[in-house]
């Protein structure tokens, strides 16, 4: 059972692995992150591979359209995982 | 004896520095293996032999600029006795530190200072800060270097430059010689000395080639990079009569069947569909095969191998089109390792020669970015480049009825020298018809 702060820092790190550049801080949480973080869909792969490590969820592609933002991805990830 | 020679790697390509020789003379080296890097704008590149043999001599020493062509070191067949080096052949360049030819009065001054003072000697400092020193008129003897061996580094550089805007003396360390007479440049630096390069003399440094401490801002290689893009597409839009040709196809078979094989796949082994496109484009190149390969030499020279270059795009800007070899053999699986590998790779500056020289071809995938269609330039010598955009949901009739389909537009860019549009569209027929029938792939 993993808490919401440890998802976030799941999500935020591996965020953070694909878009090293980005300050966390500043983004939106509300904001597509596909243009906001300027990743593509082989960056988007290995974040799903990095969540699936870290909270052992596996993300269907059927799923995708639910992990716009970060907040769109934290609510998915509590869901599955709470 | 064979000529190991630095190779073009890509067109706009002029030169290079030598960053690290991974053999001596005497190596024995077999056909593939890595033995020297070189920094390029497209960042540090592995270069590989062509055939096995006998490492001779290496005639390029670390930190040297060399344009293209130059020969790096020559290599002996096996069997064949190494070659006499004659008195006033040039030296064995591996280390920069003694020059081998007698210089000037000077030397005999040397053996008193700390190395990094010996006028006479080649100065020890990195790439980047002999580019730093260059642009900043600083004199390379006159710095203190705080590196391995006293190697004189970025910052030490930086320094310079910060105390000579600060005091009117010189700023230089203790020893407070004369400044550097016009010194003879000592041996080991001629045979290396840039030509004049028609850009212009200055060189690009990739950021990944050189230690975080002493990295490029960004915005200049950057710059660089973006310079050395423009020349070949300029290049490449003023010789190169382009033709373009456009269609659309429907993806829903192809995604259908994505998704189903990735539902028996972990997410580690997922199959993204870049490699469903570039399999696709792989096997259409089977069925038109002249838009594989090259405009050389005022003519079409069709290439039996498929080495598909992909656009891949850099964090922080720029683009490189590395090559992914023999498409047309390799299964998805193998191609998205392949891809993976190359994306990872490319990004952290680390391709190999062969990566970036080999590709017979281009695919630009700017899907992603939500780009509908691309109409793109050709990267010379090659004769096509093919362009997919993002796979929007669009109205679609098929047999009198309609309903929405995924929809990709494919694009054709093709040297009307080599082919003509009727061969660019049997190929977009042939593409087209291949992603209908995604399991063949």
């Amino acid at each position: 059972m993993k808490t919401e702060a440890q998802i976030r820092d799941v999500v935020l790190r591996g965020l953070q692995r694909i878009a090293p550049e980005a300050d966390f801080e500043k983004v939106d949480p509300g904001e597509p992150l596909r243009e906001a973080l300027d990743i593509d869909s082989f960056d988007f792969l290995n974040f799903l591979v990095g969540l699936h490590d870290g909270l052992g969820v596996e993300v269907p592609e059927s799923d995708y359209g639910k992990l716009g933002s970060l907040d769109a991805i934290l609510k998915y990830l509590s869901s599955r995982v709470g | 004896m064979a000529d190991f020679r630095l190779p073009s790697l890509g067109a706009d390509m002029q030169s290079a520095i030598m960053v690290r020789w991974n053999v001596h003379p005497g190596d024995r080296v077999k056909r593939g293996d890595i033995v020297a890097e070189v920094e390029t704008d497209k960042g540090l590149v592995a270069l590989e032999v062509f055939e096995d043999g006998i490492v001779d001599r290496i005639l390029v020493h670390e930190e040297a600029k060399i344009p293209v062509g130059t020969v790096l070191a020559t290599i002996r067949s096996n069997g064949a006795a190494p070659v006499a080096a004659a008195a006033a052949a040039p030296p064995a360049l591996t280390e920069t530190k003694a020059p081998t030819q007698p210089l000037t009065e000077s030397a005999a001054e040397t053996p008193a200072r700390p190395p990094v003072q010996a006028v006479s000697e080649r100065v020890r400092a990195s790439p980047s800060a002999r580019q730093l020193a260059r642009d900043l008129g600083i004199d390379l003897h006159r710095v203190q270097g705080s590196g391995p061996g006293g190697a004189i580094q970025r910052s030490d550089v930086e320094r310079a430059a910060e105390a000579a805007k600060a005091a009117p003396k010189p700023p230089s360390p203790p020893s407070g010689e004369p400044p550097a007479q016009p010194l003879p440049k000592p041996a080991v630096e001629r045979p290396v000395e840039p030509l004049p390069a028609p850009g212009g003399e200055r060189l690009v440094e990739p950021a990944a080639a050189v230690p975080a401490s002493e990295r490029r801002v960004a915005s200049d290689f950057q710059a660089g990079m973006r310079r050395a893009i423009a020349a070949a597409m300029a290049r490449s839009n003023r010789d190169i009569p382009h033709y373009y040709l456009e269609t659309h196809i429907d993806m829903s078979r192809a995604l259908r069947w994505l998704e189903s094989e990735n539902q028996k796949r972990s997410i580690r082994e997922r199959l993204l569909p870049a490699v469903a496109l570039l399999k696709a484009v792989a096997r259409a190149l089977g069925e038109v095969p002249q838009l594989n390969g090259y405009w050389l030499d005022d003519r079409h020279q069709v290439q039996e191998a498929i080495h598909i270059g992909f656009a891949i795009a850099l964090r922080q800007g720029g683009l490189v089109t590395p090559a992914i070899h023999h498409v047309d053999v390799k299964t998805l699986d193998e191609l998205m390792v392949s891809l993976g590998d190359l994306i990872t790779r490319t990004r952290a500056g680390q391709l190999r020669g062969s990566e970036l020289t080999d590709a017979t071809i281009t695919v630009t995938n700017l899907g992603d970015l939500g780009v509908e269609a691309v109409h793109g330039v050709i990267y010379p010598p090659q004769v096509a480049l093919v362009g997919f955009g993002k796979i929007l949901e669009r109205p679609w009739a098929e047999n009198g009825l309609l309903g929405v389909r995924p929809v990709l537009a494919a694009t054709l860019a093709g040297d009307h020298r080599a082919t003509d549009g009727r061969i660019g569209a049997q190929f977009l027929t042939a593409l087209n018809r291949i992603l209908q029938e995604p399991e063949h792939l």
